[in-house]
């Protein structure tokens, strides 16, 4: 075992060397020797050309994925209600629709969506007259509304579990105290179930970062598309797959620390 | 909710100058097949503490728990403070509450302490104490926090306002779970078997809690399994046997000087 300090405050430069063991330094020496070898050896010349349409790319993804996890959220809190403690005629419906929409690929929906209902819409004068037109002859509606479906349809299941959970007797004393049952859902009942999920929405949202480039098939020109898209004009291969590939990995850490940060936030663990 | 709804109450004076809190008549109470109530009638005035003793599945916490109709009684007479509570049938033939104003307005005025706490985990004890007042009665937060730290200096927990109940032992949610009970400054204290759930060395410490709210003339309807502690507190205890009150009178009398052969049977069963 090595030396543990004994001192009850380690000032800052003794934590950084605790952190600096051997084994750290050796993982470090590798990846900066991977770094180089990458930027020596291969061709990324291109990057200057497309710097702007990748700033985009990256920013249609990323406005995307907040859009459809927040309104996929708004969806999936009175899903999940309805299953946990809605009457049948509420409860099946929304059963059948979180089953049906988990049940299918996102891209079949995508399609479907984009290609059905994006080639129906046209024939109708009524539709083609009005104001939303402009908007529902792009392609971006059709991903917003695909992937917050979907969205909404893996987390109503989350949320079902959630609401669930919340001890009855909680939710009995709330009754008790006069609450009505609005007051009950919004001061006891959502914050409970919501941190319950919590740790699970954290998980799904970085799923959800990785359903985004299948909007690429519809049009729609997020970073992925941005990348396939040097590959069609350079020819090269590797370099623009291998960039993307860390700008997913940087979101994605972003991601799972801001959740980090919201889950200290809650100061309890809930029985 | 605002108080300013209710409507003057026509207070029932009884001959010896107390109000009647709580007046129960010939109430009944089924679970489908299950008859747990068979026409129970009580009493209590300003300043009584009825004690509700008998064997498990007596029908004593049901029969607490219809005063503030967490559960809805099948059939019978609920009176507040001389209010009646208004029932009806609904489309499934039950008896549920007619008006929801007004069972949440009788509700807030009822302090339900519950076998297992109950206090919500998402909240820290001091939030908990404040809900009630804040959320339901309208009161301003300062004041409401002003109170709840008097209720919890008094019952032992000043240090604890900023834990979790998570964070606590049984006796110490408990005791909170009193302090947010008395912060809505009830007409009457329900406790539906308080001690229950406790450690044995964990339960003297919300007996003396609720002894000494007892002392100060509150009233209060306490269902228990303490019969050394009814026999201290109460003003009048009611036996009850398979859903009827199978004997009732001054502790002395139900302690000391049992009439019914089954009441005698469990008297001496327990000690």
């Amino acid at each position: 075992m090595s030396a543990q300090p004994t001192a009850g405050i380690v000032d800052a430069s003794a934590r950084a060397s605790l952190w600096l063991q051997p084994h750290r330094i050796v993982l470090i020496v590798v990846a900066l020797a991977l770094f180089a070898a990458a930027a020596m050896f291969m061709r990324w010349d291109w990057i200057p050309q497309y710097y702007d349409l990748a700033l985009q790319g990256i920013w249609r993804t990323l406005w995307i994925l907040v859009v459809t996890v927040i309104l996929g959220f708004l969806l999936a809190v009175p899903l999940g209600l309805a299953q946990a403690a809605g009457p049948a005629w509420l409860a099946i419906p929304a059963q059948a629709f979180c089953t049906v929409i988990r049940g299918t690929p996102l891209l079949l929906q995508l399609w479907l969506l984009y290609y059905g209902l994006g080639s129906l819409f046209p024939q109708f004068p009524w539709i083609r007259q009005s104001e939303l037109w402009p908007y529902l002859r792009q392609a971006w509606p059709y991903a917003v509304l695909s992937l917050t479906i979907s969205y909404a349809a893996y987390e109503g299941e989350v949320m079902r579990g959630a609401f669930a959970g919340v001890p009855r007797g909680q939710l009995e004393a709330a009754r008790a105290y006069g609450m009505s049952r609005w007051k009950v859902f919004r001061r006891i009942w959502l914050p409970q179930a919501f941190y319950r999920a919590m740790p699970t929405l954290a998980g799904e949202t970085v799923l959800q970062l990785k359903a985004t480039p299948l909007v690429a098939t519809i049009t729609v020109v997020d970073i992925y598309a941005v990348a396939s898209r040097v590959r069609q004009d350079t020819f090269i291969v590797y370099e623009p797959l291998l960039l993307l590939a860390l700008i997913y990995l940087i979101i994605t850490g972003i991601i799972v620390f801001a959740f980090k940060k919201l889950e200290a936030r809650i100061p309890v663990r809930i029985a | 909710m605002s108080d300013s709804a209710s409507t003057s109450l026509a207070t029932a004076e009884t001959q010896n100058g107390a109000a009647e809190a709580i007046h129960i008549e010939d109430l009944h109470k089924k679970f489908g097949q299950l008859h747990v109530l068979k026409g129970v009638s009580l009493s209590a005035r300003d300043g009584d503490v009825v004690a509700i003793i008998g064997g498990s599945g007596s029908g004593k916490s049901t029969l607490l728990r219809c005063i503030n109709c967490l559960e809805n009684p099948t059939s019978g007479i609920i009176r507040v403070n001389g209010e009646e509570i208004k029932l009806k049938a609904d489309s499934h033939g039950h008896t549920v509450p007619a008006d929801r104003r007004q069972i949440e307005r009788i509700r807030s005025k009822l302090g339900m302490v519950f076998q297992n706490f109950n206090l919500w985990s998402h909240m820290t004890l001091l939030e908990n104490v404040i809900e009630v007042p804040v959320h339901v009665l309208g009161i301003k937060r300062d004041a409401a926090v002003a109170t709840a730290e008097a209720l919890l200096d008094r019952v032992g927990l000043a240090d604890k306002r900023d834990v979790y109940p998570a964070f606590m032992s049984g006796g110490q949610q408990q005791r909170g779970a009193i302090a947010r009970a008395l912060a809505i400054q009830p007409r009457v204290m329900l406790f539906d078997e308080p001690t229950s759930a406790l450690d044995p060395e964990l339960v003297g410490e919300v007996l003396k809690v609720i002894g000494d709210l007892a002392e100060e003339g509150r009233t209060m309807i306490l269902v228990t399994h303490e019969m050394k502690f009814a026999r201290e507190v109460a003003t009048h205890v009611v036996y009850l046997y398979n859903g009827l009150v199978e004997e009732e009178g001054p502790p002395e009398q139900i302690f000391g000087a049992p009439k019914s052969d089954r009441l005698k049977q469990f008297i001496s069963n327990i000690h």
